[in-house]
């Protein structure tokens, strides 16, 4: 396990360095700077800017001292925001999104876990066919109708939560259903799946010939195996959720990672492009890790195939 | 047994606590309807400000934030927009206009209690102007004899000898370079704003871009309001000010700004009664907004042109023909009637009527049988028989393209020309258009001032913005011969010229004038439209009916 551990950490620099690589010259060679507006500016004023950014420096040059500033942990000042540095930006936006993400999470998986159960155990009953045809709905519906849609119905209609906005605990709700909702239905079949593959195997009938209980078997035998296609789908999923989403962000007007992460990019803000476009490989990398632990942990087959 | 059985009991619980909580929650009263009792005005701000440092600010959203945090030497009247006293308490004109004295006030002070004084006025002037600071407005200050002298990095402050000067702490003398009728509305411009010299030093920000005396806490300013919190793409909250001057005319209580930039959250905002107005309105639902709120839904002028500009280098349009036929083909009336349909009006000049006082002659008309013959003149010239097609640049944007579509229409049916609707990314499209490489290209240009000026200036041949490779002689010397006079008849005569210039060569192709389109709430009063779409906060307040 170490080993596993070890090795990944290692690959994980090599990873990172090309992506840093590769995003710091995609942005520079990308047509339009971050200085140019429509209320053109002097000439003279463009160049002093530049420099106090570095940028009038040779393109490697500025890579080079780039990477020296990332190996120090420094990220530089936003060129969108010169008064915030990158990572105080992040600082302040990731725990939003982390926040908004783990409740979709919660969400997803409250909701899932138990309509694909009963779904695979109630199978080609109304039970299975009335929360899967839902599920496929809302795998359907993006987001951006779903929310409004809640926004309407919950706020403006009925008045229970705030439209919008992140200022306290009553803010969370709507955001986190909308975005839960969507991956509960991912999750919901996914769980079907899974458990319907596993309740055919030899171990669940054994069990069931010795007497166990339906509950005993779904939770304690079936449940082991059923829900590993799950936790494969989490780790890229739960990165997806707290590295931010533009569109919920937008939606609810909620301060978080997403909308830095695509506007960095039309504002071209290459500091900030480059912070988060690091910060969610790292985000990734470390997810990645920690599902096949989980799987490991839970799997026996595949701790000893790694 | 029912596998969830021995849970029910639980669940039954969790699920009341849950019901509980969701009615606890609900019963909270709009923002709309708090205000009334806290005083605090709900903002819809657009867009985060890229700056909360006024000599480096250049956003309609940051004026929106600075103008309640600082002010200037003079103010506004909330209604027409005519200077009124600001910390200067009064203020006298030479005979010749180039040198105003202002007395300012022994009351004003910064929002820490130090007394605004004439020097805090210099030592802004020079931080703007300065070489080394890279400020983009810096320009902005030019009228001050020889300022753009040492802003060039010609000479140093000393001797370039800029026309400010402070007698004394109360008395501040600024020297212009010619007479500038509109000079005293200039200074409402955020880059005319005092900062407070003490936090500058502290912070390092005398020349530097990027410290954070503009931080909750660290920002001292001379406005109505204090700076009480920034969250970044959250909310700008600001406070009223104890050390104000006027604090007895102050009625809010605190401002909160959110810089909501997707119109349809920003509705949605102001329909659930979390904004008491909004920073813009989208145009696809003007329909549905005249119907539900028709006394909330504002069609208020706006300082502003949309317009194409022509790439004189490269033909057809270095042809004036053309140029004219291009203009002579647009139904502009149609264009707002039908494809815009939110109250703009078709613009027939460049600078909109009414700018200061100036309303020009319209000349830019609807007439496709000229333009039919004009195009026809060229093409036999050139051995033609119909133009090749021509690539029309816009920023990509439903609104552009919709006005894009409608005009390819109308150039198809009047001239047989074919157009190739070219969208860019936004940065894609602005160094497009300053490097030069289109044929006709989106514009729109909103006023810094309520001067003919501040549109006309643009088409100087010297002008950064000019882009279209047009240079005048005549155009020039009009504009500068209004820059040199005060008598108002003079002005009105010169500006004309460089409109009849306009109309007569179409460098650009003007199209409509903008309208501020805004939801806002009934309770809001002491608000004003205006042309600049200022409102001065120190003014408004929230209340049900209106004042006496």
């Amino acid at each position: 396990m170490t080993k596993l551990i070890f090795s990944r950490l290692l690959q994980a620099i090599p990873t990172l360095w090309v992506i840093a690589t590769v995003t710091f010259f995609m942005t520079r060679f990308a047509p339009g700077g971050p200085f140019d507006s429509e209320k053109a500016i002097p000439e003279e004023i463009k160049i002093k800017l530049e420099s106090h950014f570095g940028l009038d420096q040779p393109l490697f040059h500025q890579y080079l001292l780039y990477l020296k500033n990332l190996l120090q942990g420094d990220l530089g000042p936003s060129f969108k925001y010169p008064e915030w540095e990158v990572s105080e930006l992040i600082a302040t936006a990731f725990p939003v999104s982390l926040t908004l993400g783990a409740l979709s999470l919660m969400i997803a998986l409250l909701l899932g876990i138990p309509t694909g159960m009963l779904a695979a155990l109630k199978r080609n009953s109304w039970m299975d066919y009335l929360p899967m045809s839902l599920s496929m709905a809302g795998i359907c519906l993006p987001t951006f109708v779903l929310g409004p849609f809640l926004i309407y119905a919950l706020s403006t209609q009925l008045g229970l939560f705030p439209p919008l906005g992140w200022y306290g605990p009553t803010d969370w709700f709507l955001p986190s259903l909308t975005l839960g909702l969507f991956y509960a239905a991912y999750i919901a079949r996914l769980t079907r799946a899974g458990m319907l593959e596993t309740l055919q195997q030899e171990y669940i009938k054994t069990a069931k010939a010795k007497g166990a209980s339906s509950w005993r078997i779904l939770s304690k035998h079936a449940a082991q195996g059923g829900l590993l296609p799950v936790i494969t789908f989490l780790g890229p999923a739960f990165a997806g959720l707290i590295s931010g989403s533009f569109v919920i962000e937008s939606i609810f007007f909620i301060p978080g990672l997403g909308k830095f992460f695509v506007t960095a990019a039309f504002n071209r803000d290459y500091t900030m492009v480059l912070g988060t476009v690091l910060f969610y490989a790292t985000l990734i990398i470390f997810l990645n890790l920690l599902v096949d632990l989980v799987q490991a942990w839970i799997d026996p087959k595949s701790r000893q195939s790694k | 047994m029912h596998p969830f059985l021995p849970y029910r009991n639980w669940l039954t619980k969790a699920h009341l606590a849950f019901v509980v909580c969701w009615f606890a929650s609900c019963s909270q009263p709009s923002n709309v309807e708090t205000a009334l009792d806290t005083q605090v005005l709900h903002f819809g701000l657009g867009a985060e400000p890229q700056h909360l440092d006024p000599h480096l600010a250049t956003s309609v959203a940051a004026h929106n934030v600075l103008t309640a945090l600082l002010e200037g030497l003079v103010s506004e009247d909330p209604k027409t927009l005519q200077p009124i006293p600001g910390v200067a308490k009064s203020w006298n004109i030479s005979k010749d206009g180039t040198v105003y004295t202002f007395q300012l006030r022994e009351d004003a002070r910064w929002s820490n209690g130090d007394k605004v004084t004439a020097q805090d006025f210099i030592y802004s002037f020079r931080r703007i102007l300065n070489p080394e600071f890279g400020a983009k407005y810096a320009s902005m200050l030019y009228p001050l004899k020889n300022a753009s002298h040492y802003h060039q990095g010609k000479k140093s402050w000393e001797e370039a000898k800029v026309g400010a000067k402070a007698i004394d702490p109360s008395t501040l003398q600024l020297t212009l370079e010619h007479p500038l009728p509109y000079f005293l509305q200039l200074l409402n411009h955020y880059s005319w704003f005092p900062v407070h010299p003490p936090t500058i030093d502290k912070f390092g920000a005398f020349a530097k871009i990027g410290t954070s005396w503009t931080k909750p806490g660290n920002f001292v300013g001379n406005g109505p309001f204090r700076l009480f919190d920034h969250q970044i793409n959250s909310v700008i909250e600001v406070r009223r000010s104890k050390n104000y001057w006027d604090q007895k005319t102050v009625r809010l209580q605190g401002i909160r700004f959110y810089p909501i930039e997707a119109v349809f959250t920003e509705e949605r905002a102001y329909r659930s009664g979390f904004l008491h107005l909004t920073q813009s309105v989208s145009a696809d639902r003007i329909d549905f907004l005249k119907e539900k709120y028709p006394k909330e839904l504002h069609f208020e002028p706006y300082l502003g042109t949309y317009f194409y500009r022509f790439n004189h280098q490269a033909p057809p349009f270095d042809d004036q023909r053309v140029r004219q036929a291009f203009s002579l083909a647009i139904d502009r009336q149609r264009l707002v009637d039908k494809v815009l349909k939110g109250g703009q009006t078709p613009a027939t000049s460049f600078t909109p009527p009414g700018t200061g006082g100036f309303s020009p002659a319209p000349k830019f008309q609807h007439d496709p049988e000229t333009a039919r013959a004009l195009l026809g003149s060229y093409l036999q010239e050139k051995g033609l028989t119909k133009l090749p097609p021509i690539e029309l640049t816009y920023n990509t944007s439903e609104g552009h393209k919709k006005v894009a579509e409608a005009l390819h229409g109308m150039w198809n049916e009047v001239l047989g020309v074919e157009i190739r609707l070219l969208n860019m990314e936004w940065k894609v499209f602005l160094s497009t258009i300053a490097k030069g490489d289109f044929t006709l290209a989106r514009a729109g240009w909103i006023g810094d001032y309520v001067d003919p000026n501040t549109f006309l200036h643009m088409w100087r041949s010297e002008e950064g913005l000019n882009m279209t490779g047009w240079t005048n002689k005549h155009y020039d010397q009009a504009l500068e011969n209004a820059q040199k006079t005060d008598v108002v008849s003079d002005r009105w005569k010169y500006f004309q010229t460089c409109e009849d210039l306009l109309a007569e060569e179409v460098p650009i192709l003007p199209l409509y004038f903008y309208v501020h389109l805004t939801l806002r709430h009934p309770t809001v009063r002491g608000w004003h439209p205006t042309l600049l779409d200022h409102h001065p906060y120190k003014y408004v307040y929230l209340s049900r009916e209106e004042s006496p």
